[in-house]
């Protein structure tokens, strides 16, 4: 045996290679990143996606590890994104009266909320001074990830910078949306869910399910709803504000 | 757990098949909650959908306990996504301002319709009937 494939060191290379040791990393940041937030209340600033993200990723970083290596494991948990918006119809399902009886509001809220996501983050970008094909990049950042990168590359615009302006405005709209809608003392759980999903798409929503089942629900019905609004709106939006 | 696990991810599959098929552009997930309601709705009125997980509370005990973990499903790309901040920051700092500008604005104006749209339906209804 060489002094590499022996000891400490060959037991690392062999464990960071499997998905075992980044599934089990994610799992227990994630369970420590929510006690933590459980003990404090639920906390807007205790979010645990944001907490969880920047731990792993300074470990990931001081252990020189490769963000695909890093993946191999942790794609189990990612995976399930898809069957947990599935899911999301139980809820919705059990909720349907309050929803059904809130069709007006949220076809209302949703067109203008939409609207105001695009021509917000248009204007305000070129109004900083930003590069075109970082506006256009911009424009979808208010709905769920893969369907922004869809968006942003039917613009010719790049998505991997939509990705990460997508996983931005989610962590921030689950951090705000708590305290500015007890500052606006707005306390519908159906407008304020909402809001959330309508704004910070499934982070929103996983915020929103920690405050209020309804608010949850709302929120994923804003999520899904907006995502189809803004692939919609955002060529005409994009055509019109760009001129 | 099996059978609720393999209903979800049945409705998710249906879903992929119907958006690849059709090329509209929504999320098959999005297509699969649907289908998963439409099951669900059913299943209270037509009596052979009442079995397996669609009639003991099972893909509801599935759903939810996925639902309440929501959180974490998020974790992986969120790890990605950071590794790449400078992509943004490159871009200067204005543009983390100008995201949660925008975040605040379309939160307030989204709850605030949807009162208002509330309200006003509500005072119409009652001024109709």
């Amino acid at each position: 045996m060489t002094s590499t494939s022996s000891g400490p060191f060959a037991l690392w290379v062999y464990l960071s290679q499997t998905p075992l040791l980044w599934l089990t990393l994610t799992l227990l940041v994630y369970a420590a990143a929510d006690a933590v937030s459980a003990a404090t209340n639920r906390h807007p600033l205790a979010n645990p996606v944001l907490h969880s993200v920047w731990v792993i990723g300074v470990i990931l970083l001081l252990t020189g590890t490769p963000y695909p290596e890093y993946f191999n494991g942790a794609q189990f948990v990612h995976f399930l994104l898809g069957p947990a918006t599935v899911a999301l119809a139980v809820p919705l399902y059990e909720n349907r009266k309050v929803v059904l009886s809130a069709v007006v509001p949220m076809a209302v809220a949703v067109l203008v909320g939409g609207i105001t996501a695009i021509v917000s983050i248009v204007v305000l970008a070129r109004l900083v001074g930003l590069p075109t094909n970082v506006v256009l990049a911009l424009a979808p950042k208010s709905v769920t990830a893969g369907v922004a990168m869809g968006i942003s590359e039917s613009l010719g615009a790049d998505p991997s910078i939509t990705a990460v302006c997508v996983m931005l405005t989610g962590i921030m709209g689950a951090i705000i949306v708590t305290p500015l809608m007890n500052r606006l003392r707005i306390t519908d759980f159906r407008a304020r869910g909402f809001a959330a999903g309508l704004t910070a798409h499934g982070i929103g929503t996983a915020r929103a399910f920690q405050v209020d089942t309804v608010a949850g629900v709302f929120a994923g019905v804003a999520m899904s709803l907006n995502a189809l609004v803004t692939s919609l709106i955002v060529p005409v939006a994009v055509t019109l504000l760009m001129r | 757990m099996i059978a609720s696990l393999g209903l979800i991810l049945l409705c998710q599959l249906l879903g992929e098949i119907v958006v690849r098929g059709i090329g509209a552009p929504i999320p098959g997930p999005v297509v699969g909650l649907i289908i998963l309601l439409v099951l669900l709705q059913g299943r209270d009125r037509i009596g052979l959908l009442r079995r397996g997980p669609l009639g003991d509370g099972g893909v509801e005990r599935a759903a939810s306990g996925m639902l309440a973990h929501l959180s974490l499903l998020f974790v992986p790309a969120g790890v990605g996504v950071v590794q790449h901040l400078d992509l943004v920051s490159s871009h200067g700092v204005a543009i983390f301002v100008i995201l949660a500008l925008s975040a605040l604005v379309t939160l307030v104006v989204t709850a605030v319709t949807f009162i208002v749209t509330g309200k006003l339906l509500d005072r119409w209804r009652g001024t109709s009937s």
